[in-house]
């Protein structure tokens, strides 16, 4: 099939951008949409041009590296990472748009590359169970039953790529917040920091500029491991419990926040 | 030398190779070395089990108040360099982590599918610390030191506490406890599993360990940052020079201890199932400043991927081996054959594993498998675009067990077969080829995980130790773990008691020419403005490794490929074309480097394989087989762990063998009849 696409080219995070359309021939519909992205990058080296920097790795959908927004939706037209995306989704003709993950959060390093740190900042206030290696008691001290087992394995399969920020209307990271405080809370383990966790984390989401959730559900409807809305609900309903109830302990990381503060029990 | 190799195979090939080949002349002085014997001399003698206690006492403690002023540097942060780094950060040490990606939780462990292997006998089916230690090594074809492999299995169990600790969410059973299943070709189940996504839910684990310490202040992490050269001051390796891959600035960082942990090197074949930015220029930078690498032969390809549907792949996709156990794998029978598979009656179809290994049938071990595939594609049977490719059936298993069945077992692998590659396995047989996974080879380590270059340590898939010539399913994972949960923070406070060590001066001239190194080569990449684009180097490169250097290994196609190798480096130093500049975000300049370094890997591995007249675990030599067409070893003139050192560029690599002895385990040849 013959295609044109339409990239996003920016050469540094201070310059402007703008849309730029190479058309594109004899592309097959087994090749995948990365895989075409190379064969463009490499008429374009052959003819002198700047290569398009777009960032992926294990391209088999894992490792969450991946991530570009296509014809207005991030990872494009199937529930999948954009690296498992085939070229089998589109014909012959079709003008397609690539674009980076837009937030704010989520600056523009170079074409279609873009800065997440901001997940891993909000991962180290609190997206962690503190078992300091060596201090663990045998693997079976404590019993998971299966179905929190389940439930908790169905949210850690967030891989981070940061379609759901891309997706909200309000560029909020709830989706990815709220997996990895449903993870963790529902385990057995994860019970003696539920409540700084969630308020460390939420309180980091805010700081990194990440904007509020008001329950619309683009992120879901793009993620490509179906984390469900529910996780959102839970941490809803952790956060509220851990404001009335107290939450003692703020991990390093999160900046305090003067409001919750005085909330906090003796 | 290009000449008189060439001219020595021309004479080769007048005379057939036989079982029972002339060696007395033929790898004598041509291609390498040889140099003296080398020995681990970490690991203390006696009885088996007390040898890791025992180490761990003789090792030298550093007092909990002096490790905040110790440094150490951390390359990568996958299983192995994650977990190292957060455990070394919670004991106080100051560390350095550093990876290429845009954040720690990339690492490639993220795609492990299967399992992790651990001797907890929550079975009670007679599994043990003993008999995990004995499958490791026998899987290995013997060609793994035993003291590192028994230890592997004793920290084993503690592995799982740790996992399950922070939170990693195993399968439970109903009644709440961890569940267990079996993996390839081993009588107990002793694998620990996560649905199929047992990699990313460990290594989420060690990254949430490492964030936790990085928010404590007790690791530094840069992410988007390459390792580019190694900083050895008085024999001692003392810190690393860095590329700061968004902003093109070169650093230097300078510690008490360097510890890498970058994977394997499997993308010198260009196609594997590795990630795109795995590369070996880490550990072969060490290599080149005197860190031996050993067996870089021993690589391992997996039988069931999905195969190549044109020029442009550029990756290849694992599909669990469990596929396996019900699918029945088969050929058309005349080459000519190409109806749709489901048009051709059983009488035209070959089930060659069922017909050439009655008693294993489809479940011989990967590298009969993949050899076997291979074989049949070769005669011009193979099935697909390209003709590499051979059919993985499930219809007879969907009528036997029904749909529902073999949909719950295996639904998801269907499905990412469908979105790959728009077929539907439920209706139409699958098509898989062999693909490089793993390998064994790396840099060679002592019982301490140390280099033969005092000051880096080596963890994970980057060290050659373990495995031997074989891994195992389910223990990449296992070993990851090992050495940076529980081997590395217990032995190199051994070597760091003697720290801090002096500090080494900015302008000191070994870290000004390790910089200038640095600066000069990534000059020259940019300034050749050539023909040809990197990718398309690393194509030709890869299937020069492939083709001779892969399931099956021969004299004459080794020494083409060392002499097509070296051809293929020169043309590339004269004829690469990387655009952009240096002070920029530049990944074609960044795959430049890897490729570079992955020209002298190549090299080096054709010259390991060409010296190791046997067939082991992975590496299959055609000369070296039985009457049946198995793998032959000669335990009499190899039973070593071949460690290569670097004698300059363009000097020839100098052998090291670490003879292996076998206390406790008697060899046995494997046999699958």
């Amino acid at each position: 099939m013959n295609i044109t696409v339409r990239v996003w080219r920016q050469p540094n995070a201070r310059a402007q951008g703008e849309m730029v359309a190479y058309p594109l021939r004899g592309v097959s519909e087994d090749m995948s949409f990365l895989e075409m992205l190379d064969v463009l990058n490499e008429r374009l080296t052959t003819r002198g041009d700047d290569p398009v920097a777009f960032d992926s790795d294990c391209r088999e959908g894992i490792c969450g590296m991946c991530g570009l927004v296509i014809n207005g939706v991030p990872h494009g037209p199937q529930q999948t990472t954009t690296c498992q995306l085939h070229m089998r989704s589109f014909k012959d003709g079709d003008v397609i748009d690539v674009e980076p993950w837009r937030a704010e959060p989520f600056p523009v390093i170079k074409d279609l590359v873009v800065d997440r740190s901001a997940f891993d900042r909000i991962i180290q206030a609190g997206g962690y169970i503190s078992a300091p290696t060596g201090t663990a008691p045998d693997a079976h001290a404590m019993l998971v039953p299966k179905h929190r087992a389940d439930k908790a394995f169905d949210a850690a399969t967030c891989i981070g790529c940061g379609a759901c920020v891309a997706a909200c209307p309000n560029g909020s990271a709830m989706l990815f917040t709220a997996a990895k405080v449903t993870h963790l809370g529902l385990l057995p383990q994860g019970q003696p920091e539920r409540f700084s966790r969630v308020l460390g984390m939420v309180a980091q989401h805010d700081d990194e500029g990440f904007g509020g959730c008001t329950n619309i559900g683009e992120c879901t409807a793009v993620c490509p491991k179906n984390i469900p809305l529910e996780t959102i609900s839970r941490l809803n309903r952790d956060l509220l419990r851990a404001l009335t109830h107290g939450g003692s302990h703020w991990p390093k990381a999160a900046p305090i926040r003067e409001e919750l503060e005085e909330e906090e029990p003796e | 030398m290009k000449r008189t190799s060439t001219g020595r195979s021309a004479t080769r090939d007048q005379a057939v190779p036989t079982l029972e080949p002339d060696v007395s002349s033929i790898d004598a002085d041509s291609f390498y070395l040889n140099g003296p014997d080398i020995a681990d001399t970490k690991a203390p003698s006696g009885p088996i089990e007390e040898r890791w206690e025992k180490r761990r006492f003789s090792a030298k403690l550093v007092n909990p108040a002096n490790r905040r002023k110790l440094s150490i540097i951390v390359v990568g942060t996958g299983l192995a360099g994650a977990s190292a780094a957060a455990t070394l950060g919670e004991a106080g040490y100051q560390v350095h982590s550093f990876c290429y990606q845009d954040s720690p939780r990339r690492a490639h462990s993220i795609a492990a599918q299967g399992g992790i292997n651990a001797a907890k006998n929550y079975r009670n089916d007679g599994d043990s610390i003993y008999r995990l230690f004995y499958d490791t090594v026998k899987g290995g074809d013997f060609r793994a030191r035993e003291s590192n492999v028994y230890r592997l299995a004793e920290v084993s169990v503690e592995i799982i506490d740790q996992c399950v600790a922070q939170g990693v969410p195993f399968a439970r059973e109903y009644g709440g406890l961890l569940d267990n299943r079996s993996f390839g070709g081993v009588q107990v189940s002793r694998t620990f599993y996560a649905r199929g996504q047992t990699g990313q839910q460990l290594l989420i684990g060690a990254y949430q360990a490492l964030e936790r310490q990085i928010a404590a202040g007790t690791v530094i992490m840069d992410t988007r940052h390459e390792m580019l050269e190694l900083i050895v001051v008085d024999g001692r390796a003392r810190g690393v020079v860095i590329r700061d891959m968004v902003t093109g600035r070169i650093e230097t960082h300078l510690a008490d201890a360097v510890v890498l942990a970058t994977g394997g090197y499997g993308n010198v074949f260009f196609l594997s199932t590795n990630a795109m930015g795995c590369n070996v220029t880490a550990t072969w930078r060490a290599h080149r400043k005197g860190a031996y690498f050993a067996n870089p032969c021993f690589t391992q390809i997996h039988p069931t991927c999905i195969p190549v549907s044109g020029e442009y792949q550029s990756k290849l996709t694992l599909m669990s081996e469990s596929l396996r156990n019900d699918g029945r794998i088969w050929v058309p029978r005349s080459g000519e054959d190409k109806r749709d598979p489901r048009q051709i009656p059983e009488a035209d179809r070959d089930y060659y594993l069922e017909r050439l290994y009655p008693s294993f049938g489809n479940l011989v071990p990967r590298d009969i498998a993949s050899r076997a595939a291979k074989n049949v594609c070769d005669e011009g049977r193979g099935v697909g675009p390209g003709g590499l490719g051979v059919y993985l059936d499930f219809a007879d298993a969907i009528g036997r067990l029904g749909r529902g069945a073999v949909a719950a077992r295996y639904g998801n692998l269907f499905d990412m077969y469908t979105q790959i590659t728009g077929e539907n396995p439920y209706q139409t047989p699958m098509r898989i080829y062999p693909a490089v996974h793993y390998t064994m080879g790396g840099l060679w380590v002592d019982y301490d995980l140390q280099s033969n270059l005092p000051g880096l340590y080596v963890l994970g898939e980057a060290n050659f130790s373990d495995h031997g010539a074989n891994r195992l399913g389910a223990s990449a994972l296992m070993q990851g773990l090992a050495d940076g949960y529980f081997v590395l923070p217990n032995t190199i406070n051994d070597y760091l008691a003697a720290g801090p060590f002096p500090a080494v001066d900015p302008d000191h001239p070994a870290v000004l020419e390790a910089v200038d190194a640095v600066q000069t080569r990534i000059a020259k990449l940019l300034s050749i403005r050539g023909t040809r684009t990197v990718d398309s180097f690393h194509r030709e490169l890869g299937r020069v490794m492939w083709d001779y250097c892969g399931m099956e290994r021969t004299e004459e196609g080794l020494r083409k490929a060392i002499t097509r190798i070296r051809e293929l480096r020169q043309e590339f130093w004269a004829d690469v074309n990387v655009l952009g500049s240096d002070r920029e975000l530049n990944q074609a300049l960044e795959r430049a480097g890897r490729v570079a370094d992955f020209f002298e890997l190549g090299e080096l591995m054709c010259i390991d394989a060409l010296v190791r007249r046997e067939s082991c675990g992975g590496h299959f030599r055609a000369e070296s087989q039985t009457e049946d067409g198995e793998a032959l070893r000669d335990d009499e003139r190899f039973t070593h762990v071949s460690a290569w050192e670097f004698a300059g560029d363009g000097a020839k690599p100098i052998l090291h063998k670490e003879p292996l002895v076998y206390e406790f385990i008697e060899l046995k040849q494997r046999s699958y009849k």
